[in-house]
């Protein structure tokens, strides 16, 4: 399907949409239906209705119907306001972005008009820094090349200028023909893809030539992006209003659910259906007592005649006392707690990054738990384990090294002699560096050059050769100003083959103005270059250049030119152009095109960009993998230099430590075979002390998904470290989906664009804020400045959150249980009848005030405190594993609820037995007695108190007694007196303290037993950490690498997943290893870090 | 090489210029709050701590209990449950016991001999007794309303009062609902010897009720004029306020057991007194097997004669004891040694290391 853009013809405009924008998901009408719809269609809200609904019947209900309906009104009104507050914002933005001032062409004259008058066709007119308000193709600008600077940060997140420049057709127009020009422009329908624009324009006479003319992305101006560093552009209107580039690619993100949130989802359904069977055994044995009983106690005057529906209102009746059974207090409670988690993610000043000025954002404020539970991290290489920042270092020209000893080519002096010396392959070298990109000099008033760039290795270059006295001094239009030596020398650039992630390469063509030669410059990666050599070139040397660069973990590049003749470009050139202007798959064929130009080509070198590791990478992930998480780390990188890195972050050991198993081939059977294998040998050495890892590149591993998935997913479950070199961003995502099919919680790392799709996909998405924009920042869950927050992230703020979460959710339901207990307790007294023990006020207060504020304080318990947890990482296993959300502690709360309704139930209705069974006076010492064990569970069960914690306990715990003194004297309430006659009885009191010493005792008694006898792990470090300050186990640290994986296995096999054993750790059988682990020493570590670096090893690595 | 730069660069990031502070807008605000840094306690369960504790709740339980137990064994409480021996001796079945209560011809006068086993001071109590009988029952303790006790003028307010909601001709019955129609109608006089000890009846109920519960300008109005008679009838010249009897009735009980005040004996009585009852036996409990018992007794500061309380206080504060005896043995035999790192899993080297 194709789009017409008549432009500046206002008869066609009708047949799309104005530019009026709107993200708002309610109108002012459908605001109410709406949100309500969409309440309703979670399963909680439609229970709770339902309940609402049937207290309405006041034949069954046993208490007022606002018990239900205020708390649900409350909790619906809370969450619609919430919605309509953020509407609102969104709606006064879009209006502001609507209302917005544009000059516009109207019937040939500019006029003033509102942004949302924009119709398809239109010219729209820009100034500098102005904001676009529609994705425009640029027809004219200030600039006589017909060049401006757009910033896409609003779009892509790209901090940098990108170049647009004005389709051919178009250049040299002034404004005054701009005014009147008439043309089509053929484009695809509105898309999401902010890379892609595939289009033709045709302009009508009398304006030049009739031809059809390309339009890419460099042709568009798109909305929200801002013009900078050009006085003004104008274009034509093609994308309008929602459909726009960005409103395309505006969606609703699907919601994610936490591991926590299902556990939770699972608990409630098992509370329903226990719920259920409660009504139905006892409704059926109440409509028997009934039967039975009731009919010969004439004072209950049942009717002879039952009406039809008599045998269901006693089961109805207990439905309903029994509907606090799910607490209508836990989503709003949980909604609240997570916010605070986001918060204090936001808040975190550890967490903020000085560097570049970016404090962590949790985007995603509803899964922090999930990062106490990841079991598997998927990490991108460049820019997150990596600066990103790089640094050119080494070269290698026609065979000779430079920079090779002091590590820096730049000054080195051989290089600046041949340099000086004007030899020719180095000047070829350099133009490589200097032209073949898509940097833009900027120069600024003081007249110092400084570069934009989206690449940073062509940054690393172009400065490089600056360095080397070739200057890369401007670039207008497609002329191209170098100042070699002090001398000047132009170039016009005629083509650009560009660089895509299939391609791994660039081209450009060029005419060098001095000789009149057209020259063709490529820059790529080595495998993708190399077979474009001429027949006869010795490319041995540079293999091996890029080997070597390689094992030092430096990025290569390779440069090769050749010589065009003029008419083998001029018939290449019509055919670019052609593909150029395709609308149907112009991406491949531009590449088949390019393919045609490059080859027969010179291999002049190799250069080596050094990427330095990010602070605190080694630290992070040992810290993490001791926690149990495993490590995979996907990149587009090449497979030595991924291993090199990977050394060199503790992500891999070298032998004989670890050992690396590669997976690779070419056809199906041969990675067949190799996958059988590494698979062998995985499972014969996984009882053997070694830190096994397996490497596989991206061809390999699209056989391996195509053919082998089930395979490779046992070798995935086996291995907790792996290495995929030279992935897409969708095998990225695939073996994020891979991962997650298998039940595993995975955190994807990264921070490019070509990690949105793996962050998108996996449970917990974290994105860095780096380099190469904010793109991945922006798809994240989470977005940090550095990696070595992602420790923090996890072990801190993960660990918290699912400790906080799963007591919070836990209690939430054991005091819904107790209450619904002492209800049915109740009933057995009161012949079975569906009697509620407590009033309305009581019941409501009871669920949404008394019991709901103390606990919401959780979001400030620490059980261990943050360092601790620093050095003691192996902790995690806790959280990891659900050790503290499970049906197995679920039954313990449930147990303890029962126990406690018990208790509170036999001790109040025999402590007032008798003259004293007044049913006011009755209810009111069993729900005071429910409040007494409340607060002293809740005292028991949190670890550290603050004044916050304290306050809400206690402040509740005198609240209940302020509020139900206020009610006592309301001479109209049921409750009239009842407090204070309870409070003048020394029974009362004394029945209070009964019910919590009873309660208590037991409770205390046996955590204590097994605190001190049978201790978990955070308990012992909770001891160490207050007993006697943090415990700096240096000497333990060499043992900590081991023993844990021992550890974790047996964690693991105490999950409910069923899962393979992970490690098993026995005696060494390298000498060397049986050695090491003899000497327990602290600097083992980093002895074996230097060792790591030597090329002994890299060798090793390679050799299995 | 780079493992070098690295740890030195961490290092002094950490720092950080103060100039570099100064600008940035986007570093978060500090406070204790926000960092999760609040000063809290971190109480832990240590053994002395432990310890303690139960000891305490021992010493503090024991002389509650003790206490507790001796206010309940001060009350003297006579009990005298008359519903069987107060019918006539052919009433042997079922049938012929509610044939007995539910002819309204019959003399139904009945007299009761009772011994006072201590000396009871003033003022002595005066209850009856239900058995079995659920004043609790979901529709028995709804059907009730309130208004129209309290007010004039709502007299037609008979919401929830079914099925004692009008009478046949739709007028609306005062006090309506179950719970006023089946008020309970046994009537005791007491003598000895020849003496009459005269029951005070008045302020029986809670001073609340009559205040504000009962409407003074209250009357009963077609109260116990259907088919079936309930309970006992009210006099339509006394205001609501005034017909304690009442009061005390709607006082629902939540216990199927139940005792309600009748009245109080204000002189005291001497042990072996030999008290005559006379009473009259109208209540029907005989139709659900619910017993009548008439209960005299006197009262401490804790209430009637209740030893639950008493034991419960003394085997709790005899089991914290033990509790502490235990754990104090437990720590003395079997040290433990808090927060030995040694202890936790990952630090155990597997033997043969």
């Amino acid at each position: 399907m194709k789009r017409f853009v008549y432009i500046n013809d206002d008869s066609y405009q009708d047949l799309y949409c104005d530019n009026h924008i709107s993200n708002t998901k309610y109108t002012l009408l459908n605001f109410l239906p709406k949100n309500l719809w969409e309440q309703f269609s979670r399963f909680m809200n439609q229970y709770f209705l339902l309940i609402a609904c049937l207290q309405l019947w006041s034949l069954i209900t046993p208490v007022n119907p606002a018990s239900t309906w205020g708390p649900l009104i409350f909790i619906f009104a809370v969450s619609a306001t919430k919605e309509a507050w953020d509407d609102y914002n969104r709606y006064v933005s879009d209006r502001q972005a609507n209302c917005k001032a544009v000059w516009v062409v109207k019937n040939g004259v500019r006029r003033n008009i509102q942004a949302q008058e924009i119709r398809v066709g239109n010219i729209v007119w820009l100034r500098e820094n102005e904001e676009v308000p529609c994705d425009l193709v640029v027809i004219g600008t200030s600039d006589p090349q017909g060049i401006c600077y757009v910033e896409t940060t609003a779009l892509d997140g790209e901090t940098d200028l990108k170049t647009r420049v004005v389709p051919l057709s178009c250049v040299g127009l002034d404004s005054e023909q701009l005014c009147k020009i008439k043309g089509v422009i053929e484009c695809p329908n509105p898309d999401k893809d902010i890379r892609r624009f595939d289009a033709n324009m045709r302009l009508f006479p009398p304006f030049i030539d009739n031809d059809t003319c390309p339009l890419s992305i460099n042709n568009t101006l798109l909305q929200s992006c801002y013009l900078r560093n050009t006085e003004w552009a104008c274009g034509v209107a093609v994308y309008t209003g929602n459909e726009t580039k960005l409103g395309m690619s505006r969606g609703i993100p699907e919601p994610k659910l936490t591991a926590v949130d299902a556990m939770i989802d699972k608990l409630t359904g098992a509370i329903f259906l226990f719920q259920i069977s409660i009504v139905i055994v006892l409704g059926f044995a109440g409509n028997i007592w009934k039967d039975t009983e009731s009919r010969k106690q004439w004072y209950v005057a049942y009717a002879d005649e039952d009406p039809w529906y008599e045998f269901i209102i006693i089961p109805l009746r207990f439905e309903l006392l029994c509907s606090i059974m799910i607490p209508i207090s836990i989503k709003v409670s949980l909604d609240f707690v997570k916010s605070l988690y986001a918060k204090f993610i936001d808040w975190d000043e550890e967490m903020f990054d000085q560097e570049t000025n970016t404090p962590s954002h949790a985007a995603n404020t509803a899964i922090s738990e999930d990062l106490g539970q990841v079991e598997y991290i998927l990490t991108d290489k460049t820019g997150t384990l990596t600066e990103n920042k790089m640094i050119f270092r080494k070269c290698c020209i026609n065979g000779t090294y430079y920079g090779s000893e002091s590590g820096d080519a730049l000054k080195d002096t051989q290089l600046l002699n041949a340099v000086t010396g004007n030899e020719s392959p180095v000047i070829r070298f350099l133009l490589i560096m200097t032209l073949c990109n898509t940097v833009i000099p900027v120069q600024s008033k003081t007249g110092d050059i400084t570069y934009k760039s989206q690449s940073q290795d062509e940054d690393a270059l172009v400065n490089a050769a600056a360095c080397l006295h070739m200057v890369l001094v401007s670039k207008n239009g497609s002329t191209v100003g170098i100042i070699y030596n002090g001398q000047r020398m132009l170039y016009e650039v005629l083509d650009i083959l560009e660089f895509t992630s299939d391609r791994k390469r660039m081209s450009v063509v060029v005419k060098d103005c001095q000789t009149g030669s057209i020259l063709l410059l490529t820059k790529g990666a080595d495998e993708s270059v190399f077979p474009c050599s001429y027949r006869g070139q010795q490319i041995r040397v540079y293999v091996d250049a890029v080997e070597q660069y390689a094992q030092l973990g430096l990025r290569t590049l390779c440069l090769a030119w050749r010589e065009l003749r003029e008419d083998e470009y001029s018939k290449w050139s019509k055919l670019f152009k052609e593909a150029n202007s395709s609308l149907i798959d112009r991406e491949w064929k531009v590449a088949d095109v390019c393919q045609r130009l490059e080859h027969d080509l010179e291999i002049l070198g190799v250069t080596a960009i050094e990427d330095r590791l990010q602070s605190g990478v080694p630290e992070t992930i040992e810290m993490l993998r001791r926690s149990g998480i495993n490590f995979w780390m996907l990149t587009g990188d090449k497979q030595s230099t991924a291993i090199q890195i990977a050394l060199l972050c503790n992500f891999i050991s070298s032998e004989p430590k670890g050992q690396l198993l590669h997976i690779n081939g070419n056809t199906e059977d041969e990675v067949g075979r190799s996958l059988e294998r590494v698979l062998l040998t995985m499972k014969i050495t996984s009882s053997e002390p070694k830190d096994l890892a397996f490497v596989v590149d991206g061809w390999a591993l699209e056989i391996i998904l195509t053919h082998y998935k089930e395979a490779f997913t046992e070798l995935a479950v086996v291995s907790r470290t792996a290495i995929c070199c030279r992935v897409t961003p969708s095998q990225k995502a695939q073996l994020v989906q891979l991962l997650k099919s298998c039940d595993y919680r995975t955190l994807a790392i990264g921070d490019g664009g070509n990690d949105v799709r793996m962050i998108q996909q996996a449970d917990i998405g974290v994105g860095i804020s780096g380099r190469e924009g904010l793109q991945a920042a922006r798809a994240a869950d989470y977005s940090i400045g550095k990696f070595r927050f992602l420790k923090r992230l996890i072990l801190v703020h993960g660990r918290y959150s699912y400790n906080r979460t799963a007591f919070l959710s836990q209690y939430s339901f054991y005091k819904s249980l107790m209450i619904c207990f002492i209800q049915i307790l109740f009933s057995f007294l009161s012949g079975i009848a569906g009697t509620s023990l407590f009033n309305s006020v009581s019941l409501m207060a009871y669920n949404v005030f008394y019991t709901s504020i103390p606990v919401l304080t959780s979001v400030l318990d620490k059980d261990l405190s943050e360092k601790t947890v620093m050095q003691n990482p192996q902790i995690l296993i806790y959280c990891q594993a659900g050790r503290l959300l499970n049906p197995s502690t679920f039954a313990g709360w449930f147990g303890r609820s029962l126990y406690h309704a018990l208790v509170v139930f036999l001790i109040t209705i025999h402590a007032y037995a008798n003259e004293k069974s007044e049913m006011e006076e009755l209810s009111m010492v069993a729900l005071s007695g429910a409040i007494w064990l409340q607060a002293f569970v809740v005292t028991l069960e949190f670890n550290s108190f603050t004044f916050v914690q304290v306050l809400a306990i206690w402040g509740n715990f005198f609240a209940f007694y302020a509020i139900n003194f206020i009610i006592s004297s309301i001479p109209s309430a049921g409750m009239y007196t009842i407090m204070f006659r309870l409070s003048r009885d020394p029974a009362y009191w004394i029945t209070m303290f009964l019910i919590t010493g009873v309660g208590m005792g037991p409770i205390l008694a046996l955590k204590y037993f097994r605190y001190t006898y049978h201790p978990s792990a955070i308990n012992m470090l909770q001891k160490a950490e207050r007993s006697r300050g943090p415990i700096y186990s240096l000497a333990n640290l060499e043992s900590q690498l081991r023993p844990v994986e021992k550890d974790v296995a047996q964690f693991v096999s105490n999950t409910p997943k069923m899962r393979n054993p992970v490690y098993e750790p026995l005696l060494s059988d390298s000498p060397s290893g049986t050695r090491r682990s003899s000497l327990p020493s602290a600097f083992d570590i980093f002895q074996s870090a230097q060792s790591r670096l030597s090329l002994s090893h890299a060798r090793n690595i390679k050799d299995n | 090489m780079n493992h070098a730069n690295n740890t030195g660069a961490t290092s002094s990031s950490g720092s950080g210029d103060a100039a570099n502070q100064r600008r940035t807008s986007r570093r978060p605000k500090y406070s204790k709050f926000t960092q999760q840094e609040l000063p809290a306690c971190k109480p832990i369960l240590t053994p002395k701590w432990v310890i303690s504790v139960f000891t305490i709740i021992g010493v503090i339980f024991i002389p509650i209990g003790v206490a507790s137990l001796l206010a309940s064994r001060d009350v003297v409480e006579v009990v005298d449950r008359y519903d069987n021996a107060c019918l006539p001796s052919n009433a042997t079945n079922k049938d012929a016991k509610i044939a007995y209560i539910q002819n309204r011809d019959t003399n139904k006068n009945c007299t009761r001999k009772i011994t006072i086993t201590k000396d009871m001071n003033q003022p002595i109590y005066v209850y009856y007794q239900l058995d079995n009988f659920y004043q609790n029952h979901r529709r028995y303790v709804k059907s009730r309303n309130d208004q129209q006790l309290r007010d004039k003028g709502k007299a037609n307010e008979t919401d929830y009062c079914d099925p004692e909601k009008t009478t046949a001709d739709g007028k609306p019955i005062v006090p309506c609902g179950l719970i006023a129609w089946s008020l309970f109608n046994d009537t005791y006089t007491f003598t000895r010897g020849s003496e009459n000890i005269t029951v005070n009846r008045k302020h029986i109920s809670w001073k609340s009720d009559r205040d504000h519960k009962f409407g003074s300008d209250v009357f009963p109005s077609n109260f116990q004029n259907g088919t079936l008679i309930g309970g006992k009838t009210l006099d339509p010249n006394v205001s609501l306020s005034q017909q304690e009897d009442l009061i005390v009735w709607m006082r629902t009980a939540a216990l199927p057991t139940f005792r309600k005040l009748w009245g109080k004996i204000e002189r005291d009585l001497k042990a072996n007194d030999v008290i005559t009852i006379n009473l009259e036996n109208n209540y029907n409990t005989y139709e659900f097997n619910g017993k009548k018992k008439l209960v005299l007794s006197t009262a401490s500061w804790l209430g009637g004669k209740n030893d639950f309380l008493g034991l419960a206080y003394l085997s709790v504060g005899g089991l914290c004891f033990f509790l502490a005896l235990l754990f104090t043995l437990l720590y003395l035999i079997k040290p433990r040694k808090l927060g030995d790192p040694s202890y936790l899993s990952w630090n155990r080297n597997p033997a043969g290391r």
